[in-house]
């Protein structure tokens, strides 16, 4: 997309307008870190980590430092396995998708399945949201588009007996993978987050090694609250993996660095753009030379 | 978490400053150190938190210590009370014309509750008395005029819509819908979209121009972080925001792209959304949102006992 095309010029940069690698320097890529969400704490951290390693391996060019940033932010992303776990013995293999409202949870799910469809593996979709108004219409209008079978109740049903026959359905028509939507809500809220836990045993008491994957949508332009937001869906539901939306956009989604290593909870997916086929595989390094892309806009 | 956190910290500092006379360079410049961090961590902007910081250590430095208060205490109140103007000072309504039908136009990303937050706007209208119209612009993403109808339904306020026609259309055909069907005021839903995106920015320009809006405002999610600024500046450069309303502050989040907005829109905030169903629209309190920023309710109590 736009924003990403001239990454390589941008980080040069920050090199050429801070030559030496000076405090001015340090100060500079801290700023960066933070005004991208990677969060005071973590950029702090992550910078004391970049001058030592930069001391040790007696790095004086900052040019060469920038290689170092990058493997450096790699490391603390690049650990985990971006890979779903759906080749699973047991069919279908089951992905919840959860998150805060407005995340792009519905969206990322006709992703998701067009991506598998695109690797003929037959797909069913849940629509766990019967909440929001139209949510369920919403889906279904994906579901279309995709090509792919819906379960779904009305407005206002239990989540749990939807889930319940989605599970069924899905067994009995030979589904690989069944995607289940759920309704947006804010970690805050006991009681919902109760409800969600509750539809997660229903998965589990149904296909014990299910869900497969729980994965939490956090929307890139989230500042520190994707923290809590992390631990507290991590709590309620066993978050496997993270996707991180609106990417295409201006914001960096560097808080998934303080994720990734408060909680251990790695991104696996990205979302960049509106359409079925926005969404790709994380991959950190490109990542971590994005977020150091705001340099620019900083002068 | 470090949240809880300026609240200790700021104490630790009183403590060390209590009983001087004059609050001193040093003095401010320690207390300033915690507020920039509490800051930082509450999400508001970096360069606005180093202008905040600016502003009040300029208004600290050499002041008299009020006899009553120490002079962290005298700090925090600098910092409150900048704060707190800076977000408007205090309440600010909506700005409806004399023109009927007055017309209000809801922008925003994807996703930051634009939908919800114009037929909260209806139904609090409507308890004003007024007639509103909600109009369905958003042509793009699926389901959104069903969305708007079903919420439309529930607070018993009409949905104009044209399908998938051009927005523009949509919306002037709506002023005239309005008028013969006696609705006073009309309330555009548009699509979300990103502030870099030129076709749909553009889109809103068009709308904007045709039926000249007497409300332009933009829905901003309470859990954004840094990029608030140039989602904000962005909408502000292109259509000449009038106000903005805060989504989803029913949340955990500090809500620091408050200050952001308002730092570099100067538009008032004028709602908050506290929740999901149509009647959680408040009215925006900058002094409340000032110290739920600086996560300090009982440093308040403190002051105000002192
Ligand atoms: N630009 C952009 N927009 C996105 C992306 N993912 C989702 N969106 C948009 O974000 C908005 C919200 O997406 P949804 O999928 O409805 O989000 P949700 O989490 O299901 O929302 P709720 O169910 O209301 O909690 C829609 O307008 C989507 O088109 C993305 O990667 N990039
Ligand atoms: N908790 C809470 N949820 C909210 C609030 N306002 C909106 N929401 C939820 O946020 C999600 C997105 O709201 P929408 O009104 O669809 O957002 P939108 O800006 O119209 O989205 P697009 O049209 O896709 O750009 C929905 O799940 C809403 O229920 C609020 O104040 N609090
Ligand atoms: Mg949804
Ligand atoms: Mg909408």
């Amino acid at each position: 997309s736009k924003t990403r095309a001239n990454i390589g010029d941008k980080i040069v940069n920050l090199v050429k307008t801070n030559k030496k690698l000076d405090d001015d320097f340090y100060e500079e890529l801290e700023e960066i870190l933070i005004q991208a969400d990677v969060g005071v704490e973590t950029s702090l951290e992550l910078v004391e980590n970049i001058r030592k390693s930069a001391r040790k391996n007696k790095i004086t060019d900052s040019e060469k430092v920038m290689d170092l940033i990058k493997e450096e932010t790699a490391r603390i992303l690049g650990v985990y396995d971006t890979s779903l776990r759906v080749e699973t013995d047991e069919k279908p293999a089951v992905i919840l998708v959860v998150g805060v409202n407005g995340a792009g949870k519905t969206t990322s799910i006709a992703k998701l399945a067009y991506r598998f469809k695109q690797e003929n593996k037959k797909v069913l979709l849940a629509a766990g949201d019967t909440f929001r108004a139209a949510a369920i219409d919403q889906l279904q209008i994906w579901a279309d588009r995709v090509g792919v079978e819906l379960i779904k109740h009305q407005e206002g049903a239990d989540p749990g007996a939807v889930v319940f026959d989605a599970i069924n359905a899905a067994k009995a028509r030979k589904a690989d993978i069944l995607i289940i939507d759920t309704a947006g809500r804010l970690q805050n809220k006991t009681n919902l987050m109760k409800e969600i836990s509750k539809v997660r045993n229903i998965i589990e008491r149904e296909i014990p090694s299910a869900p497969h994957e729980v994965l939490l949508v956090i929307d890139a332009t989230t500042g520190q609250n994707a923290v809590s937001q992390a631990k507290i869906f991590k709590e309620a539901t066993g978050v496997t993996g993270i996707i991180l939306t609106k990417l295409d956009g201006t914001a960096k989604g560097g808080i998934v660095l303080s994720i990734a290593k408060e909680l251990n909870i790695p991104v696996k997916l990205v979302g960049i753009g509106e359409g079925m086929e926005d969404l790709r595989t994380f991959d950190p390094v490109l990542f971590a030379e994005a977020l150091l892309e705001a340099g620019e806009e900083n002068e | 978490m470090a949240f809880e956190g300026l609240t200790d910290r700021l104490q630790d500092i009183f403590r060390k400053l209590r009983g001087k006379g004059k609050i001193t360079e040093e003095d401010v410049k320690v207390a300033m150190r915690e507020v920039r961090l509490a800051l930082l961590e509450a999400d508001v902007n970096f360069k606005v938190v180093k202008d905040f910081i600016n502003r009040v250590k300029d208004r600290a430095v050499g002041q008299e210590v009020l006899q009553s208060l120490t002079p962290g205490q005298q700090i925090i109140k600098i910092v409150y009370d900048e704060m707190t103007e800076l977000m408007g000072g205090k309440e600010s309504k909506l700005n409806l014309g004399s023109k009927t039908p007055s017309v209000i136009m809801a922008v925003g990303l994807q996703g930051a509750g634009k939908t919800t937050t114009v037929a909260k706007l209806a139904k609090t209208l409507v308890k004003q008395g007024r007639r509103p119209l909600l109009v369905a612009c958003d042509v793009y993403r699926p389901a959104a005029i069903k969305q708007l109808q079903v919420l439309g339904e529930q607070i018993g306020v009409p949905v104009f819509s044209m399908g998938q026609n051009n927005p523009v259309d949509i919306a002037r055909a709506s002023l005239h819908h309005a008028k013969s069907n006696n609705r006073d005021i009309v309330i555009l839903d548009t699509a979300g979209r990103l502030h870099i995106n030129e076709e749909l920015m553009e889109e809103l320009k068009n709308i904007k121009e045709a039926v000249n809006p007497d409300e332009i405002l933009l829905v901003v999610d309470a859990m954004t972080g840094q990029d608030a600024v140039n989602v904000a500046e962005a909408f502000n450069n292109d259509l000449g925001l009038t106000g903005v309303i805060l989504t989803k502050l029913d949340g955990d989040t500090r809500g620091g792209a408050a200050l952001s907005v308002k730092a570099v829109t100067g538009c008032p905030i004028k709602y908050v959304g506290m929740g999901e169903k149509l009647d959680a629209l408040e009215v925006f309190h900058p002094d409340r949102m000032a110290s739920r920023i600086l996560g300090m309710g009982d440093i308040l109590t403190l002051v105000e006992k002192a």
